[in-house]
Formats: C-alpha cells, sequence, structure tokens
C-alpha cells in the first residue's frame, strides 16, 4: 500500500493538517503550524531572550500567544518577581491579549481549557512539560523547552516527528473512588517511565467513555511521565458537552481511523484497579493504597495541573465533611483556577476543608516542584495529588513524596497516614 | 568536530528536577544555573566536572520537566557531550536547540565506564573508548536536525532561514 493510502491515527492526522497535507508517515519530519504556545514564569523569561535574539520584533499572532505566571506566583521572592515582570512587561509590548494576571490567573493546564483557548484538532505547543493536558480534548498537544516557544513566537511554526502510537483500551466498570490519576498512575506502572518515549497515547474503550472531564485532564496530563508526546482521548458527546459554553463550535474532530497502525495495543480491565499511589522516587512505582498502610506523613497537598479541579475538590470534601486533619500533619489544597476555587466556595467545600484544618490558597503550582507553599524538609514524607515524586521534587533530596488521587489523598489527611476512604468514613 | 574528554556515568532516569531543582528556576542566568547543576544527584560533580566533561547515562536522560536551564546548566557546567541509552523527549529536543551534543547509544552507554576516556567524532559518529579500546559507531540523525546542529542551534538556523 502507497503512505498516501495508508489509515492514520488521529496525532497523524492532526499533524498533517497542520502542515497542509493529508498524509504524514511515522518519523518523518515535518515543519507545521501551531495554533496554541503558552508560556509561564519559569520558562517564558529564557524564551524572551531567544525570541529578542531572532528579530522579528513582532511576535506571529498575538492572539496565539497565552502567558501564564503560575510557577511562582503570586512572586516568592524577588528574583521570581523580576522574572514575572520581565514576562508581564514582554506581555505588554507585545499587546498579548492571554496574559492572565494574579486573581484571573489559574494553573495554566486548568486555565487555558477552562477559558475555551484550546480546542479540539488544535496543534498545541507550551513550555512545560504537561502541556500535553489537552489532549483530553482531542488536540495534539506536547510540552516544549524555551527555545522551542521563542521560534513558534517568531514564525507560528515549529519541527516535529510523526510519532508512532500505543491505544490503550479501557474497559470494566470503575470501583467507587476510582478516577482518572488511578487509572494513569496504574498505566504509568504497567509501561514505565519510558513506556511511551517519543510516542502519542492514544487513551479509549468503554470505561473512558465514562469518564468525566476532569479525569480525562488528569489521564492526559501524566502522560509525559511515562515519556509520552501526546496523550490523547477522541472527542466525545462529554468533550462536547464541556465545549459548549467555551467555544463557538469553530473546531474540527480528528478520530484515528479503524484499522490505524499502532505500535502496540493495551486492554486494560479497570475493574480491578484499585486506588492507586506511585511510591518514591518514579511515578511507575504505582501500587495499591491498601497495601501501603503503615506509611506515615507529614503532609498532604491536594491540587496542581493534574488534580486541582472540582472533581478533585469534590471527592476530597465528602471524605473530609466533618472530620479533622490528623493533628500531626499539614493539608495543603490549592484549587486550580479562580473559577474552580470561587465554584468550590459556592458548593461549600472551602469551608469544609478549613473547618477540618486545612489551608486551602490562590491557585499557584508552589509546592509540586518544590517551589514555595509547602516545601518539605529533610526526612518529610507527603502525599500529594500531583505529578511528579522524583528525589527533591517538592523540596529537601531527603524527603519523600507519594503520588496518589484525591480519594486517598484525602483519607490520608484524617489517618495521617496513608489511607484509603473505608477506613475513615 | 572532534573531541577528547573523560566521562562521568550516571544511571538511569536522572531527571530534571536532580539535574536542577525548581528551587533555582527563579533565574535565566546560565551561571548561576550552572552553579547548582546536579546539586541533586551528585554533590562533587563540580569538582568532577574541571576533569571530565562528558556524561554517559542510562536510560530516559532528562526525564521531567521541560525546563531548557537542565541542558543549559549542563553545556554551561562545561560539558561537551552526553552519550544515554535513550533521551527524554523534550530534553533531547532542548538539548539540540541550544547546541549541547546529545547521542543515543545503548551499546556505548552500557559499555563505556565512568572515567574512561573518548574520543568522539560527531561528524563520522565515532565514539572510541580509548581506555578499553572499543570503537562505537552511532546512527546518524535526521538530516532535519543535523542542519540545526550546523547551524550552532535552532536560533541560529531560523534566522539563516528567514534570512534566505
Amino acid at each position: 500500500m502507497d503512505d498516501k493510502q495508508k489509515p492514520q491515527t488521529i496525532a497523524q492526522k492532526i499533524l498533517a493538517c497542520h502542515c497542509g497535507r493529508d498524509h504524514v508517515s511515522e518519523g518523518e519530519i515535518i515543519n507545521a503550524d501551531v495554533d496554541i504556545v503558552l508560556g509561564n514564569d519559569i520558562t517564558l523569561p529564557i524564551a524572551i531572550e531567544e525570541f529578542n535574539k531572532i528579530g522579528t520584533g513582532k511576535v506571529f499572532d498575538r492572539d496565539k500567544i497565552v502567558v501564564v505566571p503560575d510557577h511562582f506566583a503570586p512572586n516568592k521572592d524577588i528574583k521570581s518577581a523580576q522574572q514575572c515582570k520581565f514576562m508581564r512587561e514582554f506581555a505588554r509590548e507585545q499587546d498579548i491579549k492571554n496574559y492572565f494576571e494574579i486573581g484571573k490567573m489559574g494553573i495554566e493546564h486548568a486555565l487555558l481549557p477552562e477559558l475555551g483557548l484550546v480546542l479540539p484538532g488544535n496543534l498545541i505547543v507550551g513550555a512545560d512539560s504537561h502541556t500535553c493536558t489537552y489532549g483530553a480534548l482531542g488536540a495534539a498537544s506536547t510540552g516544549v523547552g524555551s527555545t522551542d516557544v521563542a521560534v513558534a513566537m517568531a514564525t507560528g511554526k515549529l519541527w516535529f516527528m510523526i510519532p508512532r502510537t500505543i491505544k490503550f483500551m479501557y474497559s470494566g466498570d470503575l470501583r467507587k473512588w476510582i478516577t482518572g490519576k488511578d487509572l494513569i498512575l496504574h498505566t504509568i506502572g504497567l509501561i514505565g517511565v519510558e513506556g511511551a518515549l517519543y510516542k502519542s497515547m492514544e487513551f479509549s474503550g468503554s470505561a473512558v467513555s465514562k469518564l468525566s472531564m476532569d479525569s480525562r485532564f488528569t489521564m492526559s496530563n501524566m502522560a509525559i511521565e511515562a515519556g509520552g508526546k501526546f496523550g490523547i482521548f477522541e472527542v466525545d458527546e462529554i468533550t462536547e458537552e464541556f465545549l459548549k459554553f467555551r467555544s463557538d463550535g469553530n473546531y474540527k474532530i480528528f478520530r484515528s481511523d479503524p484499522d490505524a497502525e499502532y505500535e502496540k495495543i493495551y486492554n486494560i480491565d479497570c475493574s480491578d484497579i484499585k486506588l492507586q499511589v506511585a511510591a518514591p522516587h518514579l511515578p511507575s512505582n504505582a501500587k495499591n493504597a491498601e497495601d501501603l498502610k503503615d506509611i506515615n506523613i507529614d503532609q498532604v497537598v491536594i491540587g496542581s495541573c493534574t488534580n486541582g479541579r472540582m472533581e478533585d475538590l469534590k471527592i476530597s470534601a465528602e471524605i473530609l465533611k466533618g472530620k479533622k486533619v490528623d493533628k500531626n500533619i499539614r493539608v495543603i489544597i490549592i484549587p486550580a483556577t479562580q473559577n474552580i476555587y470561587l465554584e468550590a466556595l459556592k458548593k461549600g467545600y472551602i469551608e469544609t476543608f478549613i473547618n477540618s484544618g486545612c489551608v486551602v490558597s490562590t491557585p499557584t503550582c508552589g509546592p509540586c516542584l518544590g517551589g514555595y507553599m509547602g516545601v518539605l524538609a529533610e526526612g518529610e514524607r507527603a502525599v500529594s495529588t500531583t505529578n511528579r515524586n522524583f528525589v527533591g521534587r517538592m523540596g529537601h533530596p531527603g524527603s519523600e513524596v507519594y503520588l496518589s488521587g484525591p480519594a486517598v489523598a484525602a483519607a490520608s489527611a484524617i489517618a495521617g497516614r496513608i489511607a484509603t476512604p473505608e477506613e475513615v468514613i | 568536530m572532534i573531541i577528547r574528554e573523560r566521562t562521568i556515568k550516571y544511571g538511569d532516569n536522572v531527571d530534571t528536577d536532580v539535574i536542577i531543582p525548581a528551587r533555582y528556576l527563579n533565574t535565566s542566568d546560565d551561571r548561576e544555573l550552572a552553579s547548582h547543576c546536579f546539586e541533586g544527584l551528585d554533590r562533587d560533580f563540580k569538582e568532577k566536572v574541571k576533569e571530565k566533561k562528558i556524561i554517559i547515562a542510562g536510560n530516559n536522560f532528562g526525564c521531567g520537566s521541560s525546563r531548557e536551564h537542565a541542558p543549559l546548566s549542563i553545556k554551561t557546567s562545561g560539558v561537551k557531550a552526553i552519550i544515554a541509552a535513550s533521551f527524554s523527549r523534550i530534553f533531547f529536543r532542548n538539548s539540540i536547540n541550544i547546541g549541547l551534543p546529545v547521542i543515543s547509544s545503548r551499546e556505548a552507554a552500557d559499555f563505556i565506564q565512568d572515567g574512561d576516556e573518548l574520543e568522539v567524532d560527531f561528524s563520522s559518529g565515532r565514539i572510541k573508548d580509548i581506555t578499553r579500546d572499543k570503537v562505537f559507531n552511532i546512527n546518524p540523525l535526521p538530516e532535519f536536525i543535523q542542519g540545526i546542529i550546523k547551524s550552532g542551534g535552532y536560533i541560529n538556523f531560523v534566522k539563516e532561514d528567514l534570512n534566505k
């Protein structure tokens, strides 16, 4: 069969469409037009310096650049303040519409979908590895570095190698409390931290067709933790419902051909999956939470681009309602955007958290990467709904992070050790 | 280009948090970043790199964050090349974009030991382990990527392209 007749995956179709072609072949390098270019307060300052060296003066399209100070903002120290200031001035000079100041800002990967800035069929790059989150909307979206963002801001184009695709078919009914976080930790545990290196991950099957958008964002978000380039869901009624009030419907839906070629297909029965925890120091160290009950903790973090959305806060509030957090631990809850914060407030979740003894923070990436707002001391241990548990990720190189979904995190907050909801409710 | 240097060997999954912990990402000053390079993994790196300027590593080198600060801090520390069994996608891309030579070779990464003296010929794609007298031939990178390297990084490559 000639390459032009070969069936294609969703990743191939989106990349082909963005370089004006019908077909692209795996391994081929293309120069493609990007729809959205994203930067934050850590990565954009270097990108701006590199952008200035290119010498185009203006960005290629001021409406297609998104700038979010979220990692060390609200400014954690003088140097961070300088970085944020540099970025803010650039956004003003370039008249960038989608610059989100404190007060409007949220964690970037929760904020962009919430505002309808990223849509199905888009090709999106961001100088943040978790840019793969938008795959949940049927987009080809991936993290790149600052130099790539500089080039994309100047020219609107970037080089891409066409990836092979691994398909994950999830079937069966989810057990109580199981969310996208448990499915993705289980999956990374199955294939390893480089199981999808350079590959596009495609999530499908009867079980994901019932998953909420929030759970899908969590799964796409962590595609990078298996080395993945994209983590894509096909658009369905749940996606369309999410987009109904967020877009004017002006987007293109791509689907993989039924006979598309996959490098591998994994069939995963979700009815077997119990609440998951990834032990230090790799996201692939997935274990059943019930097997880690003797692990004492010092801190719980519920938030981040992985699990700071409404579903996560709802589950946490359900478990924490009327309970007190263990007297020996600190619990930090970070709604990912201002809108999520406000909705959680209206629903009474914030009151529940405060009454339980948690602190609730303004949106920031803060503790996830050991920036601020919950840095760990030597020998301390946290259960966290974030995405990485590398050495020193949340603070001292001698501290430890156990990754979980919101149910285990909230239950552990009450128990003062790793726990499941059944133990505390 | 041919380089002759000694090696520092690390293991699998060397992540960007140990290469440059996030608490130092409040600057883009390359000298300052280099002063914290590998702080989460090897406190002696700063001393070692004075004598040894090629890093050898296992699988998935540079996994984790997209922070270009990671390859930048390694390059500014004086490292001339990284040879790993495999690289994380973003780290590999970032290194090429900033002109830090990265070579993917499982065979070479497994064989070469800490402290070995290597001769690396980037144009012919040949790694010679002088200490152990063994030669490895590297698969050439795609032509497009070689073009970026020849221009000395992605920014120069794009500038040349825009001036055509």
